[in-house]
């Protein structure tokens, strides 16, 4: 589905991803995803939201975001300038007939056991989020107990020196 | 300087200028109504919070300062969030203050306790709760600037009672830190100059006016630009007073109810200056069908706007004011003559003439007429005099029946649509403006709501005038019943003489008047203009069956408007576009 990446610095202060979270759900846009973390001055928080292209014209949600007296700052991420994380938790059944496909699947992602049981193992992976879905995807047929997604987290990418299409600038704030 | 949070709450109000605050006390927010009685400040005791907001309001909307509404905790939040809402959908500066619990019993659901923040969040333009009373002279200094810099609208500070009765050092903050508001004031430069230009050669251009001119006090600016241009103006129902009525360019009010020539001038225009003005469903019709051929200029201070409903061709984040008065400065610098717009303006002049405003006159013997008593009130009052009004059909006659010449005249509920508005704004605003006759054109389903304020303006000496038009239905939901429901009627006769309006008027400490016939009219009008020492209410028994016109059914385009049962003189008009 077609999304948009925002990532917004807002004033640490309580309250604030209420704010935010209410202004989405009573314009009617949709979250995908969001993801809330600290930044490196403790003024600031920085919100990642994935939102639904469809459900508004990403330049209205800007603009409504903007009017939030605790939102400092917004970027929208083009897919193709930025880099883009998530990570994934799954328990996964893995009994001693497919212990090892397990084991060999979660290799051959590069991702990681984080626990073992005697019927089934947690794994983690970190990465795209295109990555996780196929991921999540192979180990459904050896049933997932719980699973649990970050959301994606993202920042743009860097200036090079060599010159390169960039995404045109211009819809915030 | 050490003082109580409450003693600096109360004291950096008066440092923000405050003269007057509307408010009821109550358990938690009983230690900021101990200083009030050394403070410079006039409290005005309501009788219910959501009057203490409206009064606010109205107060607000005639002097341009903001409102202030002071409360307690719990019920009388949730009683204050109609204005609050109200406050927000028509940006009115308003700065409310409730009471909470103390700081431990916060989230214990403790007596009169509510989450008055999570649940005004979404109907201010921002709100605090004050965790920490150092804070209390910087969050009040900040909520005034923020309820009355870009687009105005109400910001709330929610002070738990502890907070109230801690011990603070007062300062007063120097300016405001606010990283993530800062309002675009001064408009591009390449895009006024683009406006200018379009300005310039249209051929049938209409000034779309909307209540940002009158936020921006941009009266003036905006007389500048239309006799600089020659280019008619339409002023929404909160932009009524804000072009003179009188003056030859004037329109009127456009929309659902608005004249003909006025709606039928933006279906027919090339281009669309709409300034201050939000293409709100009620002016546009069916969007799909608003105005056609028009090419939009859209200037507003609030960037949301600009493209929210129509995308505009030439968008300028601005004041108002600001870029008016830039724009008339570019069109004079352009040097070049207004396009010819002989044809237009001829065109306009028709249909003025051929589909005035009207009213059947009554039969003799039969019951007034609304329009007519509206008319009445009018031509016996001075021209600056202020009108409030309730939601709903006579909300709608005096917009259209009242001659606005005057900038801050006309007080009303738009975006929300508050019935009950009516009485409590229109005291607050004769508490703004004491020198002015304040009139309140009220329906007999508002009145109700809210009647109970005018014991307020009783015992307060506020002499406003009420003016019922009594037709014994909720009008305007009886007018679409008739129409779009096949005459059933469910649940809007509300009775002409239940209540008794003149026995109740006088038990609220009012002089009370019923008019029942035309004769009656002009000198009850008379003898309630020389009442100046108490609140006087005038009883009008109008008919129940008379609908406004012209009307844009919900969701029709404009081109379908109603000019009279049957009568849409817009649509063979369509093919002149």
């Amino acid at each position: 589905m077609a999304h948009h990446t925002l990532t917004v610095l807002v004033e640490n202060k309580s309250g604030v991803l209420a704010r935010v979270a209410g202004l989405f759900s009573r314009r009617g846009y949709n979250i995908e995803s969001l993801a809330v973390a600290p930044t490196d001055d403790e003024r600031f928080s920085r919100i990642t939201i994935v939102v639904d292209a469809e459900s508004a014209p990403i330049e209205q949600i800007t603009k409504q975001l903007f009017k939030l007296i605790s939102v400092v700052k917004i970027s929208e991420l083009e897919p193709a300038a930025a880099v883009e994380r998530e990570l994934l938790l799954a328990t996964v059944r893995a009994d001693a007939t497919t212990r090892s496909q397990v084991i060999e699947l979660v290799g051959v992602f590069e991702g990681k056991i984080i626990d073992v049981g005697s019927e089934a193992l947690t794994v983690m992976l970190a990465g795209q989020p295109s990555k996780l879905d196929d991921f999540e995807d192979l180990l459904r047929q050896f049933g997932i107990a719980d699973l649990q997604r970050t959301g994606r987290v993202a920042l743009p990418r860097l200036e090079r020196n060599t010159p390169r299409l960039r995404a045109v600038k211009g819809k915030v704030g | 300087m050490k003082l109580t949070g409450a003693q600096a709450l109360i004291k950096s109000l008066e440092m923000e200028g405050v003269d007057v605050m509307f408010g009821l006390p109550g358990g938690c927010i009983l230690p900021a109504y101990d200083p009030i009685l050394d403070s410079t400040i006039r409290h005005i005791l309501v009788r219910h919070e959501q009057g203490a907001g409206h009064m606010a309001e109205g107060y607000a909307h005639v002097t341009g300062r903001p409102g202030v509404a002071m409360v307690t905790s719990g019920p009388a939040a949730t009683n204050l969030v109609t204005p609050l809402c109200d406050a927000y959908m028509d940006s009115i500066p308003m700065v409310a203050i409730t009471g909470q619990v103390p700081r431990p019993a916060i989230g214990t659901d403790a007596f009169q306790e509510c989450d008055t923040v999570g649940i005004t969040r979404p109907v201010t333009k921002h709100n605090e709760l004050v965790m920490d009373p150092d804070d209390i002279p910087r969050l009040v200094r900040e909520a005034f600037h923020i309820a009355t810099t870009g687009r105005p609208g109400p910001v709330l500070l929610d002070v738990p009672k502890d907070v109230l009765q801690a011990e603070v050092e007062w300062y007063w903050p120097d300016g405001v830190d606010l990283p993530g508001y800062r309002p675009t004031l001064k408009g591009h430069p390449r895009m006024i100059k683009e406006a200018a230009n379009l300005i310039t050669s249209a051929r049938r251009p209409v000034l779309y006016v909307g209540g940002g001119i009158l936020k921006a006090r941009a009266a003036e600016a905006l007389r500048a630009l239309a006799d600089l241009t020659g280019i008619p103006v339409v002023t929404t129902l909160m932009a009524r007073g804000a072009f003179p009525d009188s003056h030859p360019l004037c329109l009127g009010m456009p929309g659902m109810h608005g004249n003909f020539t006025a709606v039928t001038s933006m279906q027919h225009a090339d281009l669309l200056i709409a300034l201050g003005a939000r293409f709100d469903d009620r002016v546009t019709g069916r969007v799909g069908t608003f105005a056609p051929d028009a090419r939009i200029i859209h200037i507003d201070v609030d960037p949301a706007e600009l493209g929210k409903v129509r995308r505009p061709d030439v968008p300028i984040v601005g004041d108002c004011r600001q870029v008016v008065e830039e724009l008339v400065e570019a069109i004079k610098a352009l040097d070049t003559p207004q396009a010819d717009r002989t044809e237009w303006m001829a065109t306009l002049r028709r249909w003025q003439e051929e589909y005035p405003l009207t009213y059947e006159t009554p039969e003799d013997g039969g019951p007034l007429k609304p329009q007519m008593v509206i008319e009445a009130l009018r031509d016996a009052s001075p021209p600056d005099t202020i009108v409030a009004s309730g939601v709903g059909q006579h909300q709608m006659w005096a917009s259209q029946y009242w001659r606005f010449d005057h900038p801050y005249t006309w007080v009303n509920s738009g975006g929300l649509g508050t019935m009950g508005f009516c009485v409590p704004a229109a005291i607050g605003a004769k508490v703004g403006r004491p020198d002015r006759v304040v009139w309140a054109i009220d329906g007999d389903g508002c009145f109700q709501m809210t009647a109970q304020e005018l014991v307020t303006a009783s015992s307060e000496r506020i002499p406003v005038k009420v003016a019922i038009l009594n037709n014994a239905y909720l009008g305007m939901v009886r007018q679409w019943q008739e129409m779009f429901y096949d005459e059933r009627y469910s649940e809007v006769y509300l009775s002409p003489d239940l209540p008794d309006y003149v026995k109740w008027a006088e038990a609220m400490g009012c002089v009370g008047f019923r008019v029942e016939t035309p004769e009656d009219v002009a000198p009850t009008i008379e003898k309630a203009n020389q009442v100046d020492d108490r609140p006087v209410v005038v009883e009008f028994r109008t008919d129940s069956s008379e609908k406004v016109f012209p009307m844009v059914p919900a969701g029709a385009s404009n081109d379908d408007v109603i000019t009279a049962p049957g009568v849409t003189p817009a649509r063979a008009l369509r093919g002149e576009r």
